[in-house]
C-alpha cells in the first residue's frame, strides 16, 4: 500500500477507468487505478485467465486490439500505480478511499465502478443453471467454461446478443434468443442511429452470427418460470400477459433485463443522483463529468448506462478535465472557464454515444407484467430468502408503502448483496399500483449502500485506531 | 383521538387507547417506523438505567412487553427476553457494577452476580481475562420495525401514512383536531408522538419542548449461528472530574438476533440531523465488539444503520398533557430507550386520558417542566 | 498443466487461471452451498462478485465468492452449509 497522497485515485478497471487513469497520466498526474479484480478490462473487455486459451477465443473477444492498446497505456505508464484486489468499501470526503488493504489518498476521484445487471423474479429463478445474461458472458469470457449445453438467453436489451453469440461460438446449443420487448422503435429515431455505422455494422454481425449457428431469435416474449428440483431442467416463455406458453427443455438460462449503474460510493458520499430514460438511477454530472461533489467525477456507466465507446469518450473527458483543474489550481487561475478541458470533439461523440444509447435503452423497458407471473413462493430476495408473500403482506396488511420499509419489515435487500439483486423488483412490489414504474426514491432504498463491500469487522476498528 | 407518529410510542399510544375504548386515528408524514424506530436495535433493557423513573418505566414496559408476548403478538416481531450480561475489564470495575447493581435491585431489577470464571457459561466466545459480571434476565429485545407495524396492526387504528401534520385545531383553548396535508382530522384527543420533530408539534401548540437529536450507528454483521446468546456490553464507572459526579460510561451493545446477524450499537454522538457517515465512530463500534468477542475481528459488516434518538435536556421523556391546549398529550423525547419503553408510554397516556389510575407515577414525565424557564433542566 | 483441487473431498481439475466456480461448473458441478433457511442449493448466478450467491468454503474459510476466487493447486474446497459458521 502507499502511503503517498495521489493526484487521482481512480475507482474501477475497466474502459472508463482505465481511458481516465491513462489520459489523467498522459497530462503529467499521479495516478491510483483501484480495482477489486486481478485483471484490467472490466466487464466488457473481460480476458481469460492468465495462461487460458480456447481455438474459438479470438472471435469472443472483438475490441481486443483496442484493449490492448489501452491496456498498454495504462500499464507503461510511470505515473500510474495499479492496485488489484483492492475492494473499496467507502470514500470519504477529502478524499480516503477506503479499501480492504487500507485507505489510499488523493485530491480527486473518477468513480468508474460500471454497472451490474438488473433482473427480475420468477418462480424457480433460485435453481442453480439460472444465470445472468452477463453471468453467463463472463463465465465464458474469464474461465472460458459454458454455463450449459443447451442454452436459453432471455430478457431484454442489447446485451442478449453477444452473449448469445458468443455462447454459440463457443459451442453451445443456443435453443432461442428472447426478446421480451417487440423491437420497432429504432425506425423512429434514425438519425442517432445512423451517426453509429459501427453499431450498425455490429448489429449485422449479429444477425449473421444468429443465422449460422441456428439460433432462433424471438421478439415479444420473456421466461415466466423455470423448472427443476435440484438444478435447472427447462424453462417456460410466454408472451408477457401469459399466453403462447411454451416449455423449453435445456440446462442453463442466461436472462437479465438490463443493467445498473453502481454508484453506492458516489452516493453515500452525497453525490446527487438523477432518473435515467431507461429508468435506471446515475450520478448526475456535467459536461466535464463532474458530480456534485467537487473534485469527485464519475465516468461511464455510473453516469448511465451507455455502453463502451461511451465509457471510453467520459473517462478521457474526465482524466483531461482533472488534469486541466490541476493545471488550473497550480497556477492558480481559477478564471480558466471550465469548458476548456476537454476538446470540443471529444464531448460532440460522448453527447452522439448517449443520444444513441439513450434511443436503445428506451427500446429495452422490463415488462410491467413481470410481477404478474410471480407465485406467493417465489422468492423475491435471493439472500434472505424472503418470498413474494412476505412481500405482499408488508404491503397490504402491515403498511409499508415505501421500498424501504419493506425491506425493513420483510428483509429483502438486507443480505449479502445489499439489494443489488431485489432492489428493482422490490421498488416495484413497494408500489399498490403495478403500472406505475418505480420510484427514484424507492430505488435509492437499494442502490444507497453505507457499505459499498462488506467490511471485516477487524478492518472497520482499524479506522478509528489510524485516525487517533 | 389522532396520534401523530407511527413510529414505535405511536403504536404503542394507538394499541393501549384503542383498548381503553378509544377510536384511533395515526398520521405520519412518512411510512411505518419510518424514524428512529427503524434505525435501532429493539433493546428493552433495565440494567443501563439507574434508580429513577425512567427505571420504573422500563420495569412496568418489561411486564406489558411480556404480556403482549403471551398474547400471542412476540412472535411475529422476534420478541426474545434473552437476558442482558454486563462485563468488567476490571475488579475496580467490577465492584462499582456491583454497588450499581444493589441499588436497581431495590426498584425491582433482577441482577446476578457472574465471577469471572463463570462468564464462559453465559457466553462461551467472549473474552478471557474479564473480571467478571453481572446478569440481567430481563434485558430482552424485539425487531423494531415489525414491533411498530404488528402493534398498529393489533390497534386496529386507522393509519395515514404520507401525511404531515400542518396545524392543530384549537377552539377556546381546547384541541378539537389536526390539519394535515392529506385534510382535516376531526377528533378530542390528539398524542404528540412525533418523536425527533416532538417539538415542531408542541410548537404548533405554543408549548415549549426542547427535544434534540443525538445520532447513533449500529453496525450489522453478515448472518452467523448463535455464537452470542445474549445482550453483551462492558461497563466502566469513570469520574466526571468537574462535576464529582460518577457516571456510567458503556460500550455499544453486542446481540444476535433470530435471523443471523449480530448488531452492534449505538455510538453517541451530538452532530444535528447530520447523515455523513463517520467511519471513526463506526470503527470506534468495532473496536468495541471485537474485544469483547474476538472472533468478530474477521466477520464482515454488511451496513449500518444511522438513527437520531431524539432527547430532552433532562433525558426524561415527555409524557402527559400540554401545559397549553387541553386534550393535547405529549408522548416523545424517549432518546434511545423509545423501543422499550413504549408499552409503558402507551399505557400511561391511555391511562390519563381516561382519567384512570396511573401504573407510574406521571409527575416527573409533565412536559410542562420546559415551559417555564426556572424550572428548565440542564 | 492443470490445477488439481478437492471438491467435497473428491478430487478434481481445473485448467489455470480459472476461478473456483469455473472448475466446478466446467468439471459439471452446478451448486456448492446450501441456503440458510430452506436448505436449497445454490451456484453461480451473477459471475461477477455482485449476488453473493456462489459463496463456498475453501480451505476452511466460509462465504468466499466462487466467481471471483481463482483456484489453487491443493485448494480444499466444501459445500457451504448455512452461513457457513457452525
Amino acid at each position: 500500500m502507499s502511503s503517498e497522497a495521489f493526484d487521482l485515485a481512480v475507482i474501477g478497471a475497466g474502459p472508463a477507468g482505465m481511458a481516465a487513469a491513462a489520459t489523467a497520466a498522459e497530462q503529467g498526474l499521479r495516478v491510483a487505478l483501484i480495482e477489486g479484480g486481478r485483471q484490467l478490462g472490466g466487464q466488457y473487455f473481460r480476458q481469460p485467465g492468465p495462461g487460458l486459451t480456447a481455438p474459438w477465443l479470438p472471435k469472443l473477444h472483438h475490441g481486443r486490439s483496442r484493449f490492448e492498446r489501452l491496456a498498454a497505456r495504462v500499464e507503461t505508464s510511470p505515473r500510474i500505480e495499479v492496485l488489484f484486489e483492492h475492494q473499496v468499501w467507502a470514500v470519504e470526503p477529502g478524499f480516503t478511499v477506503l479499501t480492504d488493504r487500507g485507505p489510499v489518498t488523493a485530491a480527486d476521484v473518477v468513480l468508474a465502478t460500471g454497472s451490474y445487471e438488473r433482473v427480475v423474479p420468477f418462480p424457480g429463478w433460485d435453481l442453480p443453471g439460472v444465470f445472468t445474461a452477463g453471468g453467463a458472458q463472463a463465465l465464458l469470457k474469464g474461465n472460458l467454461v459454458l454455463a450449459g449445453r443447451r442454452v436459453v438467453v432471455a430478457g431484454t436489451g442489447p446485451l442478449l446478443l453477444p452473449v448469445a453469440a458468443g455462447l454459440a461460438t463457443a459451442g453451445a446449443k443456443v435453443l432461442g434468443l428472447f426478446e421480451a420487448n417487440r423491437i420497432r422503435g429504432y425506425a423512429k429515431h434514425p438519425l442517432p442511429v445512423l451517426t453509429n455505422p459501427a453499431k450498425l455494422v455490429e448489429g449485422i454481425d449479429f444477425a449473421r452470427q444468429f443465422i449460422r449457428n441456428r439460433v432462433p431469435v424471438r421478439s415479444g416474449l420473456m421466461v415466466v418460470e423455470a423448472q427443476g428440483t435440484d438444478f435447472l431442467e427447462a424453462v417456460v416463455v410466454a408472451r408477457p400477459d401469459g399466453s403462447g406458453r411454451r416449455r423449453i427443455a435445456c440446462d442453463a438460462l442466461a436472462v437479465g433485463y438490463g443493467l445498473v449503474p453502481q454508484i453506492d460510493l458516489g452516493l453515500t458520499l452525497g453525490c446527487e443522483h438523477r432518473m435515467l430514460a431507461d429508468g435506471t438511477v446515475g450520478l448526475r454530472v456535467d459536461t466535464n463529468q463532474r458530480t456534485s461533489v467537487p473534485g469527485f467525477y464519475a465516468a461511464g456507466e455510473t453516469a448511465g448506462i451507455a455502453g463502451v465507446e461511451t465509457s471510453l469518450v467520459e473517462g478521457e473527458i474526465a482524466g483531461l478535465a482533472v488534469a486541466a483543474a490541476f493545471a488550473r489550481s497550480r497556477a492558480r487561475q481559477a478564471a480558466v472557464p471550465d469548458a476548456a478541458a476537454a476538446p470540443a470533439d471529444l464531448r460532440r461523440r460522448r453527447d452522439r454515444q448517449r443520444g444513441f444509447a439513450d434511443v436503445i435503452r428506451v427500446q429495452h423497458p422490463v415488462p410491467a407484467a413481470w410481477r404478474d407471473h410471480l407465485t406467493p413462493d417465489t422468492l423475491v430476495c435471493r439472500c434472505e430468502e424472503v418470498p413474494a408473500r412476505a412481500v405482499t403482506e408488508a404491503v397490504e396488511d402491515l403498511g409499508a408503502c415505501d421500498a424501504r420499509t419493506v425491506k425493513l419489515l420483510t428483509r429483502a435487500g438486507m443480505g449479502w448483496c445489499q439489494g443489488r439483486v431485489c432492489g428493482y423488483a422490490v421498488a416495484c412490489l413497494a408500489r399498490r399500483d403495478p403500472t406505475e414504474p418505480p420510484a427514484a426514491t424507492d430505488l435509492l432504498a437499494a442502490a444507497k449502500r453505507p457499505l459499498a463491500r462488506p467490511v471485516p469487522l477487524g478492518v472497520l476498528a482499524e479506522q478509528d485506531r489510524r485516525n487517533k | 383521538m389522532v396520534v401523530i407518529g407511527a413510529g414505535m410510542v405511536g403504536a404503542a399510544c394507538a394499541l393501549y387507547a384503542a383498548r381503553a375504548g378509544f377510536s384511533v386515528t395515526v398520521v405520519d408524514r412518512g411510512p411505518v417506523g419510518g424514524g428512529t424506530s427503524g434505525a435501532g436495535e429493539g433493546n428493552l433493557l433495565v440494567s443501563d438505567k439507574e434508580p429513577g423513573p425512567e427505571l420504573d418505566l422500563a420495569l412496568r414496559s418489561q411486564d406489558l412487553w411480556r404480556e403482549l408476548d403471551a398474547e400471542g403478538l412476540g412472535e411475529s416481531f422476534e420478541y426474545e427476553a434473552k437476558g442482558g450480561l454486563v462485563v468488567a475489564f476490571s475488579p475496580a470495575d467490577h465492584s462499582a457494577l456491583r454497588a450499581f447493581a444493589a441499588t436497581q435491585r431495590d426498584r425491582g431489577v433482577v441482577a446476578e452476580e457472574v465471577a469471572a470464571d463463570r462468564l464462559s457459561e453465559f457466553e462461551p466466545h467472549l473474552a478471557p481475562g474479564l473480571a467478571g459480571g453481572f446478569f440481567y434476565p430481563q434485558d430482552s429485545q424485539v425487531m423494531p420495525a415489525l414491533a411498530v407495524a404488528r402493534l398498529l396492526k393489533a390497534s386496529r387504528a386507522e393509519v395515514r401514512l404520507g401525511s404531515a401534520v400542518t396545524g392543530l385545531l384549537i377552539t377556546d383553548g381546547a384541541v378539537r383536531g389536526v390539519r394535515t396535508t392529506l385534510g382535516e382530522i376531526p377528533a378530542r384527543y390528539v398524542v404528540n408522538a412525533a418523536g425527533l420533530w416532538g417539538g415542531e408539534v408542541a410548537r404548533l401548540a405554543g408549548s415549549r419542548l426542547p427535544v434534540q437529536p443525538r445520532r447513533g450507528f449500529v453496525l450489522v454483521t453478515e448472518p452467523l449461528p448463535p455464537l452470542i446468546r445474549h445482550k453483551v456490553y462492558s461497563a466502566a464507572y469513570v469520574s466526571d472530574v468537574s462535576s464529582s459526579d460518577a457516571a456510567l460510561q458503556s460500550s455499544g451493545v453486542v446481540e444476535g438476533t433470530p435471523s443471523g446477524p449480530v448488531l452492534v450499537g449505538a455510538s453517541r454522538e451530538r452532530v444535528g440531523l447530520d447523515r455523513t457517515p463517520s467511519y471513526d465512530a463506526l470503527g470506534r463500534l468495532a473496536g468495541q465488539a471485537a474485544e469483547l468477542f474476538p472472533f468478530l475481528a474477521s466477520v464482515d459488516v454488511q451496513r449500518y444503520y444511522c438513527g437520531f434518538r431524539p432527547y430532552l435536556p433532562d433525558h426524561l421523556p415527555a409524557i402527559g398533557p400540554d401545559a397549553n391546549v387541553a386534550g393535547l398529550f405529549h408522548a416523545c423525547g424517549h432518546e434511545g430507550a423509545g423501543i422499550g419503553l413504549a408499552p409503558a408510554t402507551g399505557e400511561l397516556i391511555a391511562a390519563l386520558l381516561a382519567a384512570d389510575k396511573p401504573m407510574v407515577d406521571p409527575e416527573p414525565f409533565r412536559p410542562a417542566r420546559f415551559d417555564s424557564p426556572e424550572e428548565a433542566v440542564g | 498443466m492443470s490445477v488439481d483441487f478437492t471438491f467435497d473431498g473428491r478430487p478434481m481439475t481445473a485448467r489455470p487461471g480459472q476461478t473456483v466456480g469455473g472448475a466446478l461448473l466446467a468439471a459439471g458441478v452446478q451448486s456448492w452451498r446450501t441456503t440458510r433457511f430452506g436448505g436449497k442449493p445454490r451456484g453461480l448466478f451473477c459471475g461477477i462478485g455482485v449476488c453473493f450467491d456462489c459463496l463456498v468454503t475453501v480451505n476452511g474459510e466460509p462465504n468466499v465468492r466462487a466467481c471471483l476466487a481463482p483456484v489453487s493447486a491443493g485448494d480444499v474446497v466444501v459445500t457451504q452449509v448455512g452461513d457457513g459458521r457452525e
